[in-house]
């Protein structure tokens, strides 16, 4: 079973503080995501959960519920594919284990890079491949990685509307089961893809109602119509 | 391609005419400049003296060059590696590379004899600082996102720096590789200068003593093509490794 995560304390750069006290519980095996405008810290939450540099000062708490350190149980996918363009694609969904000196794991990543659609596209390097590809390599190289918690950091954010719904359907589809935090600007995306959503603004977190219904949800269903205009005024509150 | 042909083939006309021309107008002595018609006999006549001395200042190039780039990308891998050489290493080495390369060819020569080995030192100390450098701005420059993504997969700091840091800094070092070889002829030309007993530089010096100025222009004929080819082969090997890498 994954972990449940909790997320709490102050963040700041140097003396001026960039969020102030807050908690964010990650459930287990589900989709957190974490809404909110561009600069309002929800990437250096994310950051400060995947142990990377962040250029800020964190005074606080991050656990999982059984207690285990989360290192070496997080996959992580950001806005950028982060695809090594000297790699062909199985070179980069390869990336992990190759870094690790494990074992071959060729089978397991053609495997992945099937899942993904992009079986034809094996031997390609990533500058032949379209934005939607690229972000279908990286998700098959975080898949690899078959770790209890995903964190994505904006990973559709730059995609075309149509990519971007394909992506959001095969993202939800790949890693259910597992505990993932989305953060993301988009409420549409917020209200679609996640079972549990908290808006992040300069006052603080706010937790939301996600429709009723699983993810993913369809654009059109009214409850979800209505989730994502509730997040779009909680985005918009004046601080 | 045709093209390039082309434009090389007008440029040498007009190069040959502006020497001829010189030669006419001036009414120089061929035992001060030789025209372009007796240039190219003597490069005829001599041409076993010509090549046995060319092939041994190609030589002189071709492994001072590649021992320098290897030496080169060592320290910068070292220099990447360690935060405490990039302190206390990197100013040695800037120091160094503001010293002239040329006043050591004389303690060169005395160190490694009038044979390869001094005129390797030169060409492998004139090649060694570009490429370093270039290197090294490669190496410290790897984009964040790898990094972070590296970090979080658990790869240890040798592996990053192998896997991901070295091939991401390969345009970077195409750069200073394709500097490097325009300037590595010039070490193994001032080695011979200073000393030795073959090699293109050794005849011109040689020629220039007896009086055959014709044979020093067919010489340094010679020289002119192979650096040109020398540099035109690194260049392009560079630019499609760069593209490779990047």
């Amino acid at each position: 079973m994954p972990p449940a995560i909790r997320f709490s304390g102050t963040a700041r750069f140097g003396a001026s503080p960039l969020f102030g006290s807050l908690t964010l519980d990650i459930a287990a095996g589900q989709w957190t995501c974490l809404l909110g405008p561009s600069g309002i810290g929800k990437s250096t939450i994310l950051r400060l959960i995947a142990g990377l540099e962040t250029g800020s000062i964190f005074d606080g708490r991050i656990s999982a519920d059984d207690h285990a350190p989360l290192t070496d149980r997080i996959a992580y996918m950001a806005q950028s594919d982060l695809l090594l363009p000297w790699l062909d694609v199985t070179g980069n969904v390869l990336l992990g284990p190759q870094l690790r000196r494990e074992g071959d794991a060729r089978d397991r990543a053609a495997d992945l890079i099937a899942r993904v659609g992009l079986a034809e596209h094996a031997e390609k390097r990533p500058a032949q491949l379209s934005g939607g590809m690229r972000q279908r390599a990286a998700l098959a190289r975080t898949l690899m990685e078959d770790r209890p918690i995903i964190l994505l950091d904006e990973p559709f954010s730059a995609l075309d509307a149509r990519t971007r719904a394909e992506m959001q359907e095969l993202a939800a589809e790949l890693l259910s089961g597992r505990t993932v935090l989305l953060v993301t600007h988009d409420p549409a995306e917020a209200a679609r893809l996640g079972h549990t959503i908290t808006v992040m603004t300069e006052t603080g977190l706010t937790g939301v109602d996600a429709p009723a219904s699983a993810p993913v949800r369809a654009f059109d269903d009214p409850l979800t119509f209505a989730c994502q205009s509730e997040l779009m005024h909680l985005v918009r509150e004046p601080a | 391609m045709i093209r390039n042909i082309k434009i090389a083939l007008v440029a040498t006309g007009i190069f040959v005419a502006l020497w001829q021309g010189i030669v006419w107008a001036t009414d120089a002595r061929r035992f001060i400049l030789p025209g372009p018609d007796l240039t190219v006999s003597t490069l005829w006549d001599s041409r076993l003296l010509l090549a046995e001395h060319a092939w041994i200042t190609i030589l002189e190039v071709v492994i001072g060059f590649m021992l320098g780039a290897l030496l080169g990308i060592s320290a910068a891998l070292g220099l990447a590696w360690s935060g405490w050489a990039r302190i206390y290493i990197r100013p040695i080495l800037i120091f160094m590379q503001a010293v002239p390369v040329f006043a050591l060819a004389p303690i060169l020569t005395l160190w490694f004899g009038y044979g390869l080995g001094s005129k390797i030192a030169m060409t492998l100390l004139i090649v060694y600082f570009p490429v370093t450098s270039a290197m090294l701005d490669g190496l410290l420059a790897t984009p964040r996102g790898y990094l972070d993504l590296a970090q979080t997969m658990g790869a240890s700091r040798a592996r990053i720096l192998w896997r991901i840091r070295l091939p991401a800094a390969v345009p970077e070092l195409t750069i200073g590789l394709r500097l490097a070889a325009v300037y590595a002829p010039i070490g193994a030309i001032i080695g011979e200068w200073v000393g030795a007993s073959n090699g293109l530089g050794y005849l011109m010096l040689l020629a220039n003593g007896r009086s055959k100025i014709d044979l020093m222009f067919a010489a340094l004929l010679v020289l002119a093509v192979f650096t040109v080819l020398f540099h035109m082969a690194v260049d392009r090997a560079g630019r499609r490794l760069a593209k490779r890498y990047s």
